[in-house]
Order: C-alpha cells, then structure tokens, then sequence
C-alpha cells in the first residue's frame, strides 16, 4: 500500500480538501497513537485479569508485587561446596564480611542481638530469632517486638548446576523506618540494608573464594583518602 | 612516593602521595622500573572512560621489583615481575575458565555497583583504570600495590632487559588475544584497523598464527612504517578508499578476519565520523566507532570480527544488520593477561617477537604530564612512550638515541 495516498484519503475526508496540511495530518497521528495506546492498554489488563492463575518460575523476590514491607533477595554464585558454605555462615564470622555488622551478641535459643550502622553515624539494634534452620540449606529468621526495626529473612544454600559450586541467596524484608522516603535517603547515605546486604554478600563471596575481603585501599592524591582503606 | 594523577580532561600531574601498603594477606608491594603510557590512557586523558576521580594514579603496563610481601603471596623479595593490568583473584567461575579478565572477586564492593548498573554485570579490576573496574591505584609512580600477588604477577629471568618483556602487561597479550579471536585459519587475510602498539602486536601475531597476509589500516607514517617492517602490507586511509582497496585485494571477497585496534576514539574524515565527533563534543556519545563500522562492512561473508579496541558505552548507527545479514562472528573483551603471560614469555626468549622497535620514547616519570601531551598530539613520532622513576627529570632518549647506545 502506498502509505501516502492512505493519509491523504484520510485528510481528505477528515477536511473534505485535496492537498491534507501537516496540523491535520498530525491531528489523525496523534488520534492514532491514542487510540493504539488505549487499546494496548485494555488488551494488557485483560491478559493480567486472565494470567492470574499461571504460575511463574520467577524466585518470588524478583516479582513486582505490592507489600507492606521492603522486600529484596540476592543470589549469587559461589565457587565452593554447599557444606562448606553453610559451615562457614556463622555468627562468629559474621563481622569478617558484614562491614555494617558492629557486634552479634548471642542470647541463647538461637536469639542474637545484633548492632548495625545506620545512616548519619548513628546504629541500630535488632533482636533476631531462627525460626527454622536446615542443615547445609537454608536458615530463616523473625525479629523479636524489641527489635527497633521488625525483618525477617532467609538465606539459601542451592547446588549449583556442573559443579560450579553454590547458589547462596540472601532474602531479607523489614519495614524501613520512615518509610520509602527514609529508605530512599538511607540508599543515598549508603547504609541501607538492601545495599548493605548485597556488598555483605558479595564480600563472603570474596571470602570463600579467595580467603580474603577484596580491597581496593591503595594511595591516591586526595588527602582524605588512606592508602590501607577502602574507597569508592 | 611519587606518582602520576588524573585530575581531569587533559589535566595530568605528577604528585607526592602516601607510599601503599600491604592490606591483605596475598598482596605484595612492588618498586616500580618500567611503566608504559598505553593508548587506552589516552580515552582517560581525553575524559571519555566514566568513574575517573580527580587524584587517581594511573598506569596499567608495569614492572618492577618486589620489595614486600603480604603471608600468603607466593613471590619473595627482590624478584622482578611484569604485572598483567588485570587483577584476577584465581579461584572464582571466570578465573577457574581462564577468563581472568571478567573475575568476579576483583572488583570490591565498594565500587562494583555502578559497574554493576552501566555494564549489566560487574567488570573485573584492574590497575589504574577508573572507579568502575574496582578504583586501583596504578603503577605510572615508584611503588604500587598488588592484590592477588600469587596469580598475576610473572617472574623475569634475570637476563631479559625491561624494555624486552614490559609489554607482557598488557599490549603484547592484547595484540595476541586480538589475534586469537580472530579464529585465524591458514592462509588466511587479516585486516588490522590501527597500527599503534596493539595493532603492531596483533600483526605479529596474525603472522605467527598462520596468517598468509595482513593488511595494517592507519594515517601515520611512522606507525604504518613499522607495520611494514613487522611484516604487513599497509593502507594509508587518507590515500584510498579502504573497502574497494581491500575487496581488489582479496578478489571482491574481503579479508576473512577483521582485527579493530582502534576503539572509540576514531581518527577520519567521514561523515559517520563527523557526526560522532559533534555529538562526542556535548557528550551525547561517548563512542566514535568509524573504524569497526567500516571493519562489519569491509569483511567477507562469514568472517570474524575481533575487537580488543577500548568502547565506553552505548554506539549508534551501527552496522547491525550488515553484521547479521553477512552472518560475522564476533569476539571481544578485554585481555585475560594471565592465560597468555607463560607462553609469551617463552616466545619472547625464542626470539618471536620484535618487542622493542615500537618505542620511541623512555622519560622520566616527572615527565609524565608533557609526555601524554605529546603521546595525544603527536603520535606519529611518538609511537610508545616509556616513563623510568630511575630517571632524572628531563631526561628524553628517543628512538633514535636508543639505537645509538644499544648499537
């Protein structure tokens, strides 16, 4: 079809002349668009009216989905055996590769008492039970009504496939105290605890793996800088 | 000690900073002998590599003596070593399949997110190159840190000079890498975009790997000089139109592999070129891909196209359809240093390589900011420019002196 002549007929009839002029051919694009966009949009709300009952193979973590809680997980692969790794998640080497972590202190019945960095230098202290723990899988925990922020979150230990070793992955939601906007500003000061456990994540990685915390402390001329400290 | 710093565009200075230190267990410190200014540095210079910080030390092709180690580093004090520019920790998915320059454990923490959000996944570390591949100070000064100290370094027979295994850092295993991505086959025609130093090892190594003929693309006569001295045929893209000059030389079916060793910052009056250069001066592109573009266009139907040129960021008017529709291959990325460091060094020692023709320049490290002055402005006499701390400020042998002494 010769696209030309198709809007001219349409000008055409929309402004009974022969030549169209370019505000009313803009005028039928623009009614065009509209009317597509609407119809996108009916068509969408039907199939996610109609898809409800089909089920995803997406991790639930990574669903869009409204909660009352700041919910996140993170997975990642880390080249050592599952055991090992579950050995290794241990209260005691908890401040080894959790930079926030200042202090874990156990209460006994698998309840710890834990002191975290927040933002502006302040800290924060939760008190955090084990729900449930399974050997060299998974372990779960729910915060206690002292706690000064409510969390609750999971980390699991899956096989990776071909001997690459281990997915470990870290589920953790609580309500951010002053809600999004607070959880907003702590992100921007870097001490909020989806950013906190996802380099804490990473850094028993670099643990397990390498038998060290990766450091990039090196010299640099900026004077507020230490060349034995990390930096951004 | 001092060092070499980035404090912006076009802005280099040498500084007094604090000495590094060891922080962890298999680090080891180095006291620095050779370090080279690499093309790459040229994108940091020119302020298109983002994650630079005002007061970076730069410089990722290095050698040097170990004067510490940390408990668990495998060398000893007083060793010589040439430093891959990656840092690669060794035990982790990608170093374990000797893609040591994606390691996942390099990068810390600290500065893998933004990595993380601009490449889709994080890069690997390496020295003295910006905040997004880990924030490492490089080794342009007297002393440099290294992490992983059991995995990268290379220990130097005591006979090899500086000036013969410097380049194992990184420019002689960029070229080769360049060369093996190209999926060589016997007899094959090999067309190389640029003949700096990259591009004059992936020519030597084309021609090692079977090659039977290497076409070398550039504008400068020094450098297209040496080309033909390494063993290439040469095309000066001021004096010919490259494609018809390539499809008359293959009998209209264009090189079989396509090498680009340009990157981003493409030279040439062309009008895809122009526009690039406009939109480069708003920063509302960072790429100038002229070269590989005319590399997708230039190769024959089913050839390889291998790309160890330095790209920022996001491209346009790329040739995609061409590159689908004559069914290329294509392999890219920066150069796992450490799967290549044994046996080129061995062939360095047989005498493979000519490793030495393409430096112009030793100065001083003092001389550091005139000297990536002239390596930006003046690269037809300036084809490898390398700083010595050792040396005394305004000290400059060029090539030609170099001859001198060594004769």
């Amino acid at each position: 079809m010769h696209m030309s002549g198709f809007t001219d007929r349409v000008a055409d009839r929309l402004t009974g002349r022969a030549a169209p002029d370019h505000l009313s051919l803009a005028a039928v694009g623009a009614g065009l668009a509209a009317a597509g966009l609407g119809l996108a949009v009916w068509r969408r709300r039907r199939r996610t009216e109609q898809d409800d009952k089909i089920a995803t193979d997406a991790p639930h973590w990574t669903l869009d989905k409204p909660a009352a809680r700041a919910m996140f997980g993170k997975s990642v692969l880390i080249n050592k055996p599952r055991d090992a790794l579950f050995a290794a998640w241990q209260v005691e080497r908890f401040p080894e590769f959790m930079e926030n972590v200042v202090a874990v202190e156990a209460l006994g019945g698998g309840t710890a008492r834990w002191t975290i960095k927040a933002p502006l230098g302040r800290e924060v202290h939760l008190v955090n039970s084990i729900t449930e723990s399974i050997e060299d899988r998974s372990i779960s925990w729910q915060s206690e009504p002292e706690s000064e922020i409510a969390n609750s979150g999971e980390v699991r230990f899956v096989d990776a496939p071909a001997g690459r070793g281990t997915y470990v992955t870290l589920i953790l939601a609580y309500d951010p105290p002053g809600g999004r906007i607070g959880r907003l500003g702590a992100k921007l000061l870097q001490r909020e605890p989806e950013v906190q456990a996802r380099r804490d994540l990473h850094r028993f990685k670099q643990l397990m793996e390498t038998g060290e915390v990766t450091s990039n402390a090196s010299p640099s001329a900026r004077a507020s800088e230490s060349p034995v400290e990390p930096h951004i | 000690m001092r060092a070499v710093t980035w404090q912006g565009r076009h802005k280099i200075s040498v500084e007094t900073v604090p000495d590094p230190e060891i922080v962890n267990p298999r680090d080891a410190i180095l006291r620095i002998t050779s370090t080279a200014i690499c093309g790459s540095d040229l994108h940091l210079y020119d302020g298109y590599i983002p994650g630079m910080r005002a007061g970076d030390i730069v410089g990722h092709e290095f050698m040097g003596e170990v004067i510490d180690v940390g408990a668990r580093s495998t060398l000893k004090k007083g060793q010589r070593v040439v430093v891959p520019f990656t840092i690669s920790c060794g035990q982790c998915f990608f170093c374990e399949k000797q893609q040591y320059s994606a390691c996942d454990n390099s990068n810390p923490s600290e500065t893998r997110d933004a990595s993380e959000l601009l490449m889709g996944h994080a890069m690997g570390g390496a020295f003295g190159y910006a905040h997004l591949t880990g924030g490492y100070a490089g080794g342009q000064a007297e002393y440099v840190r290294i992490p992983y100290s059991d995995v990268g370094p290379v220990i130097i027979p005591d006979d090899l000079p500086d000036d013969d295994v410097l380049f194992l850092s990184d420019i002689l295993p960029t070229g080769w890498h360049a060369a093996v991505n190209a999926d060589i086959e016997p007899g094959d025609t090999v067309a190389i975009w640029g003949c700096g130093p990259v591009g004059l090892f992936t020519i030597q190594s084309a021609l090692l790997l079977g090659a039977g003929r290497v076409i070398a693309i550039d504008h400068f006569p020094a450098r297209l000089a040496l080309a033909r001295q390494l063993g290439a045929e040469i095309l000066d893209y001021t004096q010919v139109e490259v494609r018809e000059a390539l499809d008359e030389m293959t009998g209209g079916l264009g090189p079989d592999a396509c090498i680009d060793c340009v990157g981003m910052e493409s030279h040439g009056f062309t009008p895809d070129n122009v526009l690039d250069q406009v939109k480069a001066q708003f920063y509302s592109v960072t790429e100038r891909p002229h070269a590989l573009r005319q590399a997708i266009l230039a190769c024959r139907k089913g050839g390889r196209i291998s790309i160890p040129g330095v790209y920022g960021g996001f491209a346009d008017k790329f040739p995609l359809g061409q590159l689908m529709e004559k069914g290329l291959t294509v392999k890219s990325g920066q150069t796992p240093v450490q799967k290549y460091s044994g046996q080129l060094l061995t062939m360095i020692q047989d005498g493979k390589f000519d490793m030495t023709s393409l430096v112009s320049h030793h100065a001083s490290l003092e001389d550091a900011a005139d000297m990536y002055r002239h390596w930006h402005g003046e690269q037809n006499d300036y084809t490898k420019i390398i700083l010595k701390p050792g040396l005394a400020k305004g000290t400059v042998q060029t090539r030609r002196e170099v001859e001198h002494v060594d004769a």
